[in-house]
Parts: C-alpha cells; sequence; structure tokens
C-alpha cells in the first residue's frame, strides 16, 4: 500500500457569520493515492466545495476558517501552512479545476497569456519555452489549431473549450493532486463525456491524483476507484464505487442512487428523497438525516452515529454493532 | 476602429455646429451690453449705437451668426472687443496654461485616487480602508475655493515653501516658446526656472486634483471589490499567483473600464471648470479668461473660448471610447 498524496483527517470548516457560527464542514475524511480517482458526491451545500477550497486554501477568509482536523500533503501539514508555502503548493502539488468555464479565464487576457502565466509562476523558463508548453498543453488537451488558440481570448471559444483549457492551466506543471468541483456541470452532455475521458486519460498518463466533485453519480461511475457520500458537511458513507453500487448501506446513498433515471424502466415519476438538505448547525442533535430518513428510529433523533465499517464505511445506527 | 474613429471625429462637426449656434444665442440673451460695459453708464445713446454699428451688432442676430460662421470656417475666432487683439493668437497662452495645471492634476489624481481605491478593496474593511474613504468623502465635499485658500494659507503665508500666486515668477519670466512652461524651460535649458514652474504648479494642482482624485479612488474601489470576487480571480489564486500580481494585473484591467470612464469625465470637467482654482492662484489659464470676457460682454471671446473648451471635452471622450477598446478586447469598434 502506498501512502496517501493527500490526506484530510477530521477537517472542520466553519462559516462565522453575523447569525452565529455555521458548520459547513464538520469533521470530515477521506484521502487519495497516486493515480487513483476519488469521487465525492451529495447535494448542493453539503460541504464538497468548502472542502476542496480548505484545501487549497482558497476559503473567503473572514468569513470561512478551518477550525479542526489536518491537511496532509505528502506528509506535510499543510492545514494552517503560510501564504508563501501556500502560494507553491497551488497550482504546482494541487491544482484546481472550476464548476463555471465560462467565468473561470481572465476575460482581457489570451488564453495564452494565462497559461503561461501558470508555468512561469512554478518553473524557471523564457518565456518562449513557457508558450510552447502552453501550446504543447493545449494540444494535450485535445485542443484544434493549438497555436492560433494561444492568442486568443476567452470569449472566442465555447465552454466546453474553456473547461480544456482551464484543464490544460490545471496539468501545467504536473500537479500530484487535481481538484475537480463539478468540472462538467456547466456543459452540455456530448461535451461531458469528452472532458470525463480527457480527464481519465491524463489521469493514466501522469498518475495524477483526481478527485471528482459532483452531484452527478453518472460521473462517479464512469471515473472513480473509490468514493464519498458527504451529508450536511459530513461523511456519511464511503468505500469503492463497485461496494457502494451494489450494496448502498446508508438510506441517504440508497436515495440518491434510485433517483438516478435507469433507460430500462419505464417509470412515470422519477424517485426522490423527500425534504432538502438542512441548514448546516440547525439539526443540534442525532442524525443530520433523520427527518428525512424512511428508516427512522427514535434513537435516530437522540444519538449521533458514528463512522463504523472496514473498507466500506457507513454513518448510520442501522449498522451499529 | 480606424474607421470608427474618423466616423466619430466627423460627428464632431455638427456638435460643434450646434454648439456654437447655442453658445451665440445665450450670450446675447444675457442682460448687459458690450458697448455700455466698453463706454459707461454716462455714455450718450448716439456713442453707442454708433459703437453698435462699428462692432456689427446692430444687424440682425442671424446676419451675425453667419459672419461670425464664415470667420470661424477660415479659422479666424474673430477680434476681442476689450482687448482689439485676434483671439486666435490670445487664446493659445491661457489653453496652454490651463492644460498644463490640467494635466499635473490628473497625474496626481490618478496616481493616487487609483492606488488608494485598490488598497481600500483589497484591505477592504481594513483601517486603511477607513481612513481613505472618510479622506475621500472629504475631499469631494470640500469646496476648491476653501481648500486653495488653505494650501495659500499654510503653504505659502506661514510655511513659505511654495509660492502663491502666478505661473512664474515675474522678475525671471519664463521666455514662451509652446506656453507649456515645463516644456519651454527644458526645451531652453533652464532647470532654474523648470524648478520654479514646478513649485508654481503644486499648490494649483493639488487644490485642483483633489475632486477627481477622490471620485476615483470611490469608484476604483468599487469596480475592484466587484472583480475581486469573480470565478477568474480565484482561478488566478489557484495557479499560486501573488495577490500584489492578482491585484494589480488581473483585478485592476477588468476593473478599468468604470476607472477610465470617470477619468475621461473629470478631464473634460477640469478644462473647463478650473475657473475657481485659477482665480484663487492667479492662473492665467482658459476659464479665467472667459470669465473675464463674460464679465466685458466680450461676445467673440466667450463664443471662441466655450467652443475650444466643447471641443476639447469631445475630443477626450473620444480618446477614452478608444482605450476602451484597448483595455477590454470583447469592445470592438466596426
Amino acid at each position: 500500500m502506498t501512502d496517501p498524496v493527500l490526506d484530510v483527517k477530521g477537517l472542520k470548516t466553519y462559516f462565522f457569520t453575523d447569525d452565529g457560527q455555521v458548520p459547513a464542514v464538520d469533521g470530515i475524511d477521506f484521502h487519495v493515492k497516486e493515480g487513483e480517482i476519488l469521487g465525492i458526491v451529495g447535494e448542493s451545500g453539503c460541504g464538497k466545495s468548502v472542502t476542496s477550497l480548505s484545501v487549497m486554501g482558497l476559503l473567503p477568509s473572514p468569513p470561512g476558517k478551518v477550525v479542526d482536523g489536518k491537511i496532509l500533503y505528502n506528509g506535510e501539514d499543510i492545514t494552517y501552512a503560510s501564504e508563501s508555502r501556500m502560494r507553491q503548493i497551488r497550482g504546482n502539488d494541487i491544482a484546481m479545476i472550476f464548476q463555471e468555464p465560462m467565468t473561470s479565464l481572465n476575460p482581457v487576457f489570451t488564453i495564452g497569456s494565462q497559461l503561461i502565466e501558470a508555468i512561469r509562476i512554478h518553473r524557471k523558463c523564457s518565456k518562449k519555452q513557457a508558450r510552447a508548453r502552453a501550446i504543447d498543453l493545449l494540444k494535450l488537451v485535445g485542443l484544434p489549431r493549438a497555436d492560433e488558440l494561444v492568442d486568443e481570448f476567452p470569449h472566442q471559444l465555447s465552454g466546453g473549450m474553456r473547461q480544456r483549457v482551464m484543464i490544460a492551466m490545471a496539468m501545467a506543471c504536473d500537479p500530484k493532486v487535481l481538484i475537480a468541483d463539478e468540472p462538467t456541470t456547466a456543459l452540455d452532455v456530448t461535451i461531458q463525456a469528452q472532458i470525463l475521458d480527457l480527464m481519465l486519460k491524463l489521469n493514466r498518463e501522469t498518475k495524477t491524483a483526481i478527485i471528482i466533485i459532483t452531484h452527478d453519480l453518472g460521473v462517479v461511475a464512469q471515473m472513480c476507484q473509490r468514493l464519498v457520500v458527504m451529508y450536511a458537511g459530513k461523511v456519511v458513507e464511503e468505500g469503492t464505487v463497485k461496494d457502494i453500487y451494489n450494496n448502498p448501506k446508508h438510506p441517504y446513498t440508497k436515495g440518491l442512487i434510485q433517483s438516478v433515471p435507469d433507460m430500462r424502466e419505464k417509470k412515470q415519476r422519477l424517485y426522490s428523497i423527500k425534504g432538502s438538505v438542512p441548514k448546516p448547525g440547525s439539526i443540534k442533535k442525532g442524525c443530520q438525516f433523520a427527518p428525512r430518513c424512511e428508516y427512522v428510529m427514535t434513537d435516530c433523533l437522540e444519538q449521533e452515529p458514528q463512522l463504523t465499517g472496514n473498507e466500506h464505511l457507513v454513518r448510520c445506527l442501522l449498522y451499529r454493532e | 476602429m480606424l474607421s470608427y474613429a474618423t466616423r466619430r471625429v466627423l460627428m464632431l462637426i455638427p456638435v460643434l455646429f450646434g454648439m456654437s449656434l447655442i453658445v451665440f444665442s445665450i450670450i446675447r440673451l444675457i442682460p448687459g451690453d458690450p458697448a455700455q460695459t466698453i463706454l459707461g453708464t454716462k455714455a450718450t445713446q448716439e456713442a453707442i449705437q454708433s459703437l453698435h454699428h462699428a462692432l456689427g451688432l446692430d444687424k440682425p442676430w442671424f446676419v451675425q451668426y453667419v459672419s461670425y460662421l464664415k470667420d470661424l470656417l477660415t479659422g479666424d475666432f474673430g477680434t476681442s472687443i476689450r482687448t482689439n487683439a485676434p483671439i486666435s493668437q490670445e487664446i493659445w497662452p491661457h489653453l496652454a496654461a490651463t492644460m498644463e495645471l490640467s494635466f499635473v492634476a490628473m497625474i496626481i489624481a490618478i496616481f493616487f485616487g487609483i492606488n488608494a481605491g485598490i488598497i481600500s478593496a483589497w484591505k477592504q474593511n481594513s483601517i486603511f480602508d477607513f481612513t481613505a474613504m472618510v479622506i475621500a468623502l472629504i475631499g469631494v465635499s470640500m469646496p476648491v475655493f476653501w481648500l486653495g485658500l488653505l494650501e495659500q494659507w499654510g503653504f505659502s503665508l506661514e510655511l513659505h515653501w511654495l509660492p502663491s500666486i502666478g505661473r512664474d515668477n515675474i522678475r525671471n519670466a519664463v521666455n514662451p516658446i509652446t506656453h507649456f512652461f515645463l516644456i519651454d524651460t527644458l526645451l531652453q535649458g533652464r532647470f532654474d526656472q523648470f524648478w520654479v514652474v514646478i513649485k508654481h504648479l503644486i499648490l494649483p494642482s493639488v487644490a485642483l486634483a483633489t475632486i477627481p482624485m477622490a471620485i476615483i479612488a470611490r469608484m476604483t474601489r468599487s469596480s475592484m471589490l466587484e472583480v475581486m470576487r469573480s470565478d477568474y480571480i480565484r482561478t488566478a489564486r489557484a495557479k499560486g499567483q501573488r495577490m500584489f500580481w492578482i491585484v494589480y494585473k488581473h483585478s485592476l484591467k477588468n476593473a478599468f473600464i468604470p476607472i477610465l470612464t470617470v477619468i475621461g469625465l473629470q478631464t473634460g470637467l477640469l478644462l473647463g471648470g478650473a475657473i475657481l482654482t485659477e482665480t484663487i492662484f492667479g492662473w492665467p489659464g482658459i476659464g479665467r479668461y472667459v470669465y473675464n470676457a463674460i464679465q466685458y460682454r466680450d461676445y467673440p471671446v466667450i463664443q471662441s473660448g466655450i467652443l475650444v473648451i466643447a471641443f476639447f471635452f469631445v475630443m477626450i471622450n473620444l480618446i477614452v471610447d478608444i482605450l476602451y477598446a484597448v483595455f477590454d478586447p470583447r469592445i470592438k469598434y466596426r
């Protein structure tokens, strides 16, 4: 077993607002090894993006703050690393792709200058060398006429092309970990498949560990080896994709999988989990999912479940020993 | 781009034509009579009438306007009623004086205004932000004449650091070539005079810069705050870029369009609106030139002065419009 490149232990990220503190991420653990693809799934507002921003040290602060836990990169604790150390890590060791390709590129600089910048922040090389590398990167992510594209501006590109540029930029310095926060949500289905294929290809070729944050179980099934299911700032289930798909344990995971439409069945209505994600911190005791759970017991409202199991972990009182 | 600029310059013609008509009519609506002003209150009716005839003021207004326009098209601004000198010769030194003062004032306003706005946005809600914005608020509200008087009292009367009046030392006057004294002294290699000219420029340009500086600072701050929340700034941070470059390169270029608009408008206003500053600091600029002409009902001078100011106002806005495309590649002119 190799050591994980990125290991997050008991991470708690709270937001301190005028209405009091909001536990957006409330003690989550996950890790990812070299060459591995990990999926993090959950509904909107369950703390997926806050987790990734915490790892990158990009939380809007104030009001956001990591209050507890550890983020280990190659064994180094970077939870409270200095801004200058984080700058060395960002882009170079841990890179990130964002959800909105339309707005994630700076509209007033050319594609080339933004790629060259990403390269030259971490690599000592001439502008000419960086430009050549930028063109190579654009070719790597499958963009046509790369040598013209470097001199074009983001508004001249489609959403899918821009997301490819974002991936090229993230891969510029061969990062060890790539965090992709909903990389395909804003794209249409055919482009989604292309982008996912591209990420798979890069993962195989460069051994970059990838963390895909998504609410799309289809994406997870296609890409990931392991899966972390988040609910209201906590991990509720963790295991291999195979185990979780074949044998989902947590009622929330079951609900998520059931709500994926199946082409072979002709249902009139899709399954949906009743209710919506509670406001973080609004449920003071018991299981966070209890109010929406089909299997709710009296204990669930009183006792907070712990994550149990060996390879396939679940946070639910149904599985207590 | 070039065809756009050409079209905009051609559009100047109807603008200036309309401007000349408005100025021409409004002046004649103000009570008062140039002949009366020249001859004094005790002048006889015959004397006034014969002067009217000599100045061409007894003709119908449209005849006067057409002859004024005809002269204008040949580059003849007419003759000042008061000094009897050709206006085209008289106006340039005044215009150059105002342009020099406005230029220096705008440099001060842009440099300090933009930087104060940027740092306020960068360190939002810090002591610097708070202090800078309070100063900006005071700057916007401060009447120029009051600030000018305070400056003169403090730096001239009390401290004797800087001269309080004029463009140069009267006993050692600058020999004008272009009438931009900063350039003229350098052309003649008179560095002693160059220094004197700079000392004369400091107080009036600071007084003149205050309001634009405050407006630019506030506009920069709000524009930067909006840009710094955007996704591409987060991308730049995720690349590992330094905050300094994120602020001064990535954010400022995106935030610059509204700042540029304000700079353009303020520069235009300074050219015509420096009358108060020019009066307090005895600056022989175009504002004072036109103001004096209004007092004497010197019709040709008022008309020409306002037309020249309007011309520069429109030109500055044209330059600003063209600069938009330089800062934002999404703006294209056809």
